[in-house]
């Protein structure tokens, strides 16, 4: 175990070095860098926010299966089927029918069916149907039809997220699903984060309804930004899915913020003729169920453009704007789990940190030396280029440190000198037997190789396991920890060797004292 | 150093001890329950700092109180004017709640207040929280149960699972009757107290597996005696080198890692112990002997 060929020699050094080159990464000019490689800060390092967003698609599912009940009336009257008894629920609807096996066929046929489409991809109906007793059916989403709804919507919402967060301007912002309701948004050196929480807090749809006591679809009472309760017709003019631009802006004569909008084609025809016809009357604008204001229509706007005003602060009025800009969520997003670090904490972490990282390796290199003497010095630097070594796998992999992941850099190097420790005792041993020095050395190395690996193994099994199930600072634990295992390994059993082989060597028997 | 410590004559006085601190453990954790931080109970957690150092902790729980914010636990945490508040999760906490907390603070304590922290779990994913960590754990201990069934005899494998449980329900135990918080990061450090103590008894395993056949004519006490005092010069090196990084994080690492720094401390000096004391007694227990080797050894080594 002591005999190294050159190239031995050559491939462990420059395999080291290698590795090694990535940690200095971590130190050039960021503005410059030679390779774009670095070790990321976790939030909880570098200040930011973590966001876990869960979709509710209940509303959603309602509202779609609200848009089903014209079509399907309209074909049961097609095919002379006499319903009654017609109730629309939360997630179903529910009727009795004179032909039940008519509908059955009508409502599961493959052609042109625009009530129930087939999706190819799951082989399935979007619609499902229960038959009750008393010729009563039930008509709801298939498993696959929810999937569905459910997967377009978590989709459509990324979308969202992600323009309302690029129009704030954070930098870097990671946002991602995470399993099939969920979307994570991860937000580096956040300063506010209670405003990116509000801004994804509203679904902002918007609509605008005309102010009318009795409509022939009927009217939701709903409270107007000064106290004032409004009859508003149920009947959508317009909706902010017209708008193709929205910004902040001051009224010309009172001066206050008011949000200006742009309007598609479609959506300035309709505004238009609206206006023209009910002049004098009162236009709603409802964001998520609630006026923002509802001004009287003057004279008929044709343009394409108008200006909504309610009692804002510059503030809330760009951030209206950039609501309206970015479109409606297609379902309401909760915040399930929230994680913010203030940027000054973050550093606090960063300097005790590296305070206890510093202060435990200075107390371990000690502590090796003082026992084990040369050799201790031999572990020490094995401990000093496992670190490096450590760093730049780290580096490779662009891992994020987190402050649980430099209490395991700390434990590695508490944990590391395990493998030089079993070695250097093994050999203690065998030189109470063994005459030659370096066959004891020879064996001791050999001996011990088995148990350094079971010992080591056992670890990395935790770690991998934590790497598996942790979220978050504690993946950054797991991967520092597990990485730490295998660049111990590497450095007790060819860099630390080599450099014992050499002192072993070189000595003359008797001069050895372990 | 030749050191012959007399280990097995021991056994059986650390048994009882062992089998008593377990049993006032597994009483604790079931009756006294575990002290779940907000990751695994739901809620919202802020860390505050005040420019006003004479802020007074009872004015922070009076104001906090008055929002009716149901159970409110606020202690000092680390410098002067740094507090941490913990909320209990309540259905309809909603997005305001944050800033509202902040508002009646700056309001009542006429002091300029920074949230340095906040974290908000709600109840779905902390029950998630929970049953991962729950799972982790037990998934680590399988796969350890599982390495050391290939590597060693049966009778080993029971003996590190022993001293594997016994370490876990006594660091868990301790934390149950000292009331100190259980997160993600205990969970952290309870999976690496597995790893460590695994590693301790695998390097004594080991050991003994070998003086076993190389000494034929000892018996099992005598061999593990032999065996544990031939490491024990490493088991110390290695624990003395572990505990002063940890003491490093415990003391220096500041207040975010202070639990999982002492629930490590706790599971070193304990599976340290257990690998000596619990470990070894269990392959005296079932009476293993060089002939329990014989039939697998063949099999095993390369």
């Amino acid at each position: 175990m002591l005999n190294f060929s050159k190239i031995n020699i050559l491939s462990i050094y420059l395999i080291f070095l290698f590795i090694s080159f990535f940690s200095i990464l971590n130190f050039q000019n960021e503005k410059d860098p030679l390779i774009n490689k670095k070790v990321n800060l976790g939030l909880d390092l570098q200040g930011g926010s973590y966001l876990l967003l869960e979709i509710d698609s209940d509303p959603l599912i309602q509202e779609k299966i609200q848009s089903k009940v014209i079509p399907l009336k309209k074909l049961l009257k097609k095919n002379n089927l006499n319903y009654s008894n017609f109730t629309i629920n939360k997630q179903d609807l529910i009727f009795s029918l004179n032909d039940v096996e008519k509908f059955k066929l009508l409502l599961f046929s493959k052609k042109d069916n625009f009530l129930n489409p087939y999706i190819d991809k799951y082989n399935s109906f979007e619609l499902d149907l229960e038959i009750l007793e008393n010729n009563n059916v039930r008509v709801l989403f298939s498993k696959y039809g929810l999937l569905t709804i459910n997967n377009s919507a978590l989709k459509q919402s990324i979308e969202i997220v992600r323009r309302r967060i690029d129009d704030v301007g954070t930098k870097e912002p990671t946002i991602l699903q995470r399993g099939d309701k969920r979307i994570l948004v991860e937000l580096p050196g956040l300063k506010n984060p209670e405003r990116i929480k509000n801004l994804l807090g509203q679904t902002a749809q918007l609509n605008f309804r005309l102010v009318a006591d009795n409509e022939e679809f009927g009217v939701d009472q709903l409270i107007s930004e000064n106290g004032e309760e409004l009859n508003v017709s149920k009947r959508i003019v317009m909706s902010g899915e017209n708008l193709i631009d929205a910004q902040p802006n001051f009224n010309n004569q009172s001066n206050e913020p008011t949000v200006s909008f742009t309007l598609d084609r479609l959506g300035a025809q309709k505004f238009g003729r609206t206006t023209t016809d009910n002049v004098g009357k009162r236009l709603a604008i409802v964001l998520d169920g609630k006026i923002v204001s509802a001004p009287s229509i003057n004279e008929p706007i044709t343009s394409g453009s108008g200006m909504i005003s309610g009692n804002f602060s510059f503030q809330e009025a760009t951030d209206l704007a950039l609501l309206l800009r970015s479109g409606a969520l297609p379902t309401p997003l909760d915040v399930v789990e929230e994680r913010t670090v203030g940027p000054d904490l973050g550093e606090d972490s960063i300097k005790s940190g590296i305070t206890s990282l510093v202060i435990g390796f200075v107390l371990v290199i000690f502590f090796m030396i003082y026992k084990y003497k040369i050799f201790g010095l031999v572990a020490n630097l094995a401990l000093i280029a496992n670190l490096i070594m450590l760093v730049g796998v780290l580096t490779i992999l662009e891992a994020t440190l987190t402050l649980p992941g430099i209490a395991g850099i700390i434990l590695t190097v508490g944990m590391a000198v395990d493998a030089n420790v079993l070695i250097f005792e093994r050999i203690k041993e065998e030189l109470k037997t063994e005459k030659s020095i370096i066959h004891a050395f020879d064996i001791g190395y050999t001996k011990a190789k088995i148990t350094v690996l079971d010992a080591n193994i056992t670890t990395l099994i935790a770690a991998v396991i934590l790497f598996a199930f942790g979220s978050g600072p504690v993946k950054g634990f797991a991967i520092t920890l597990g990485i730490g295992i295998i660049t111990t390994l590497y450095s007790a059993y060819f860099l630390a060797r080599h450099l014992t082989s050499m002192i072993v060597l070189k000595k003359k028997e008797g001069e050895i004292n372990l | 150093m030749n050191r012959n410590i007399n280990f097995s004559a021991k056994f059986k006085l650390a048994n009882i001890l062992s089998l008593f601190i377990f049993i006032i453990s597994i009483l604790f954790i079931l009756f006294k329950g575990l002290n779940y931080g907000i990751d695994f109970k739901g809620g919202t957690l802020i860390e505050l700092r005040s420019n006003n150092t004479n802020v007074n902790i009872s004015e922070i729980r009076a104001s906090l109180n008055s929002m009716n914010l149901g159970d409110v636990n606020v202690k000092e945490f680390g410098k002067k004017g740094d507090y941490l508040i913990k909320v209990e999760a309540k259905a309809g906490n909603n997005n305001e709640l944050i800033p509202e907390i902040k508002k009646t603070l700056i309001n009542n304590l006429n002091a300029e207040i920074n949230f340095r922290r906040v974290e908000n779990v709600g109840p779905k994913v902390s029950s998630e929280l929970l049953q991962s960590g729950i799972i982790a754990i037990s998934l680590s201990l399988a796969a350890m149960l599982f390495y050391i069934w290939i590597r060693f005899e049966w009778q080993f494998s029971i003996g590190s699972i022993v001293a594997l449980f016994h370490d876990v329900i006594i660091t868990i135990g301790i934390f149950s009757i000292l009331s100190l918080e259980i997160n993600l990061s205990i969970i952290a450090a309870v999976l690496t107290i597995v790893g460590y103590s695994m590693n301790d008894t695998v390097v004594i395993y080991d050991r003994i597996r070998e003086n076993l056949n190389k000494h034929t004519q000892l018996n099992i006490s005598e061999t593990a005696n032999l065996s544990i005092n031939e490491t024990l010069s490493r088991t110390i090196i290695t624990s003395v080198t572990t505990l002063l990084a940890l003491l490093s994080i415990y003391i220096l690492g500041g207040e975010i890692l202070r639990g999982f720094s002492f629930a490590m401390i706790l599971g070193v000096l304990i599976g340290t112990y257990s690998s000596i004391f619990v470990a070894a007694p269990v392959l005296k227990f079932f009476k293993v002997s060089y002939k329990t080797l014989e039939k697998k050894e063949e099999k095993i080594v390369p």
